[in-house]
């Protein structure tokens, strides 16, 4: 089960390293000895049938599980050789670094101006051109600015579904993270909106690492550069996207892919 | 025609792709939307009614009075049965008063209350200081009036009253709200324990809506690097502000219609010599109480119904106000096209 012996391709830079990692709900164990390495400025995918502890791994890395009192982790994770979950660092620094996008849009209660400056303003004095000049990168690099620039002022929950997870990409986007991750980013989109933003992920990951975890298995074999196929809190293959999907080392990794099972 | 067609092809459907073999549809159901539809409007209207009703037989009753004294009746303090003279100010000035008092104390300590359930509160904790929050409304208004009478006006005339005129006598405007007879009974005092009487409700209410606050919404505040504070005020707060308005004026509407709790500790004292919050003063409602029983029909009643009309009317502009209020907000958040 060790991925010890990297399944990156040589050359690769590693971003984020999980080493042994346990983590539960309470009494119920949702991951189990957990290891794996995040290449830097690459999609990894992260597959798997309902309750196999895929959205719970995305949630340990920007210690969003802290929030829980009942839920508790053990292990490494390593972001640029410093374990994030035992980390002196403010723990709201961390989750600014480790960027996080939702099931569904979760656009503030406030401007479209304001979602994107929102993040900006807690961490940075800036002046109301640098504001303004930061929120326009974002809303860009977010594939939003066109469609969104003469209406700042409005409300966030003025913009349609896809807009607003486009919105919520750009207001993670704006505080400069390093690290951004997606929890099943268009379950609630339409097919146009989710060729969107999967064709944004694609930008994105020229300057950001992304990890994705989706339950759709073409969007995983469409966006992503390596997958992980996990199973009731297993890690059970690790590997490069083309090789899971066209020749999958393990048995239920191939049944999970072909359809047989899931 | 439109609607029956679409109506028997959507059954049609349901039946071939749900169940075959059902028979036809059951006819009575349309009968029991018709019947419903009916009684739900016909309560709806007679709330309507009833309303109507009200407003008019307190316009009737307060008849003389309003022909007697006009509008002047709100800004004449004078309340003399003997002479039959009446002015409802002193009553008006202590209703608004002791209500603003309240809501100053208990709109923060509420929210500090809701916010501790909600973000903050170690789960053992939560549900017996909830309930424990809970069962404060559950307590008689007469009960609070009488310890507010017996325990709490002797405490307050001590340790509070007394420190605060030794602090403030000789400032301007502060001394004067502080001047007079610190004996731990009247608007003040009242004010206090109207807040604690309301307390309950706005932090239940608070709790309720910061509680229904989607996890994902908060989680992406705290996603961008929000601390718990910021996460509550810039983003659950501004997102429930409409259920956490309604919260305050529940208590706004409680404390404005509080009779008993406030009898007991106001003071019934019909003058209003100075601003001093010290000063015993009364209220609309408490003025209601202690007086009708021994009111002379004629003009002393008709001015004590023509004071619940007032009270009537307040608490009408204070819900106008808050439907404004929330309007501002909304469109300080952005306009929706």
């Amino acid at each position: 089960m060790h991925a010890a012996t990297s399944a990156l391709k040589p050359g690769e830079k590693v971003k984020m390293t999980v080493r042994d990692l346990n983590f539960y709900y309470g009494k119920f164990q949702a991951l189990k000895n957990i290891n794996l390495e995040i290449p830097e400025k690459k999609v990894t995918a992260f597959i798997g049938p309902s309750g196999c502890g895929k959205s719970t791994l995305l949630r340990v890395f920007n210690r969003m599980f802290e929030l829980y009192p009942d839920q508790r982790a053990e292990g490494e994770v390593n972001v640029d050789g410093d374990n994030v979950l035992t980390s002196k660092e403010d723990v709201a620094l961390i989750r600014a670094k480790i960027g996080m996008v939702f099931q569904k849009p979760t656009p503030f209660p406030m401007s479209i101006y304001d979602n994107i400056a929102f993040g900006v303003k807690l961490f940075e004095n800036l002046s109301k051109s640098a504001l303004d000049d930061r929120v326009e990168w974002a809303l860009r690099k977010g594939a939003l600015w066109n469609e969104v620039k003469d209406k700042l002022g409005q409300s966030g929950t003025s913009l349609s579904g896809g807009q607003q997870q486009r919105l919520c990409i750009a207001r993670g986007i704006a505080v400069r993270p390093e690290i951004i991750l997606f929890d099943e980013p268009c379950s609630a989109l339409d097919p146009i909106s989710t060729a969107k933003i999967e064709e944004l992920i694609d930008e994105l990951k020229s300057d950001y690492t992304v990890a994705i975890v989706t339950h759709n298995m073409q969007q995983a074999a469409r966006v992503s550069d390596y997958t992980a196929y996990m199973y009731l809190g297993d890690m059970v293959e690790f590997g490069e996207t083309d090789q899971i999907f066209i020749k999958p080392k393990k048995k239920e990794t191939e049944d999970y892919i072909t359809g047989r099972f899931g | 025609m439109d609607a029956t067609l679409s109506e028997t092809s959507f059954r049609k459907e349901a039946q071939t792709v749900q169940m075959p073999e059902e028979p036809p549809a059951r006819r009575s159901g349309r009968l029991g939307d018709v019947i419903f539809l009916n009684l739900t409007r016909g309560a709806a209207i007679l709330t309507l009614l009833l309303l109507a009703g009200i407003l008019l037989s307190l316009v009737i009753g307060a008849w003389p009075s309003i022909r007697e004294f006009g509008l002047r009746f709100l800004w004449t303090a004078e309340w003399d049965p003997v002479q039959e003279k009446f002015g409802g100010l002193v009553m008006i000035y202590g209703t608004l008063m002791t209500s603003l008092i309240a809501l100053i104390i208990a709109v923060p300590v509420s929210f500090g209350i809701a916010l501790f359930l909600t973000e903050l509160s170690p789960k053992w904790l939560k549900r017996p200081l909830g309930t424990a929050i809970e069962l404060l409304a559950a307590i008689p208004s007469i009960v609070y009036g009488m310890w507010g009478l017996l325990v709490f006006a002797p405490i307050l005339s001590k340790y509070v009253q007394q420190p605060l005129q030794a602090v403030f006598t000789g400032v301007p405007v502060l001394g004067s709200l502080f001047s007079g007879a610190p004996v731990g009974i009247g608007i003040l005092s009242a004010g206090i324990i109207l807040a604690i009487m309301i307390i309950p409700f706005i932090a239940a209410v608070m709790r309720d809506v910061f509680e229904v606050t989607p996890p994902m919404l908060k989680e992406s505040a705290y996603g961008v690097g929000a601390t718990t504070w910021e996460v509550v005020w810039r983003v659950v707060l501004p997102y429930t502000k409409a259920g956490v308005v309604g919260g305050i004026m529940l208590g706004l509407g409680r404390a404005l219609g509080e009779t008993m709790a406030v009898t007991f500790v106001i003071g019934n004292f019909n003058q209003l010599n100075s601003l001093s919050l010290f000063e015993a003063a009364n209220s609309i409602t408490s003025a209601l109480a202690n007086e009708f029983a021994e009111a002379t029909p004629g003009l002393h009643e008709a001015s004590l119904i023509y004071l619940g009309l007032i009270l009537f009317f307040i608490t009408l502009v204070v819900l106008s106000f808050s439907k404004y209020l929330l309007l501002q907000l909304k469109k300080r958040e952005g306009s929706r096209t």
